[in-house]
């Protein structure tokens, strides 16, 4: 993992979690939206809050993209677990909502339990898959460089 | 905010786990077709990379699973707090994300991945109460 990397994981967290946490104050000042009136999900989005929460969120998307271009799904989920604390510190200081000790257990729990997976590898080798000559059927490890294969065996 | 909807809050939940995974696995799933990201920047640059994206029938699924995930967490977000309906989704997207890329896309999930998906259900439990 290079430094450049970890920055990616890091925008995937702090753009995620600022995302969730503007479409949550947008969706407060929008109200309850009922099962028989859903046309007003489209008429949030005309909310400041909401708006600019889309636009982190597509923040995230491009940066989770990316991670996922060399990393397992089943690592940058865990890796990223961080922006939990951040949602959770955000919407205390910020939306004053009140998160009980049990919900904090749960948060550091979550962050805790995940944080480690960062020391594993980041990336599954797929013999069967990544193969070269595997290449005449597209297959899910194809295009896999080199690189990635050095960063698992060590 | 009201936290009297316990049900039909964890039901919106589920949809949003649901949709949720779909999309990941179908996104991770693009992605190591298409491969590794700066190696197709530094190729064909910025461009090159989007259209690599473009191009992918997987990751336009994927996206629109992500799209209906999108609306049930805006849906599910007017009328619980965030603190809960967002750790809460994507933890418990993580654990059947977790099983969905070892029996789907192969992944290697190993005792550390495992052992965070027992933390992460845990942690939910804990967020609930």
């Amino acid at each position: 993992m290079t430094f450049r990397r970890y920055m990616v994981l890091v925008c995937v967290m702090v753009s995620g979690a600022f995302g969730d946490t503007f479409l949550s104050a947008g969706m407060k000042q929008v109200g309850p939206i009922s099962l028989q009136h859903l046309f007003g999900l489209v008429v949030a989005l005309k909310n400041p809050w909401v708006l600019n929460g889309i636009i982190l969120l597509i923040v995230f998307f491009a940066s989770y993209l990316t991670a996922l271009s060399w990393a397992d799904l089943t690592f940058v989920l865990p890796a990223t677990s961080f922006g939990y604390v951040i949602i959770a510190l955000l919407s205390q200081f910020w939306l004053h909502e009140s998160i009980s000790l049990s919900r904090w257990a749960g948060i550091l729990l979550i962050t805790l339990g995940v944080g480690f997976v960062t020391q594993g590898p980041s990336y599954t080798h797929h013999p069967d898959v990544d193969s070269p000559q595997d290449s005449a059927v597209p297959s899910l490890g194809e295009g896999i460089v080199a690189e990635q294969e050095k960063e698992h065996s060590v | 905010m009201n936290t009297s909807h316990g049900p039909a809050v964890w039901l919106m939940i589920g949809v949003i786990v649901l949709t949720a995974t779909a999309g990941d696995i179908l996104i991770a799933g693009a992605m190591r077709q298409i491969g590794d990201f700066d190696v197709i920047r530094s190729r064909s640059g910025l461009k090159g990379a989007i259209l690599a994206v473009l191009r992918n029938g997987r990751f336009f699924g994927g996206l629109l699973c992500m799209a209906l995930s999108f609306f049930s967490l805006l849906f599910a977000l007017s009328w619980e707090d965030v603190s809960l309906v967002a750790p809460a989704a994507a933890a418990l997207t993580f654990v059947t994300n977790a099983f969905a890329a070892k029996w789907i896309l192969k992944e290697n999930v190993d005792h550390r991945r495992w052992f965070a998906a027992v933390c992460v259900c845990v942690g939910v439990f804990f967020l609930s109460r």
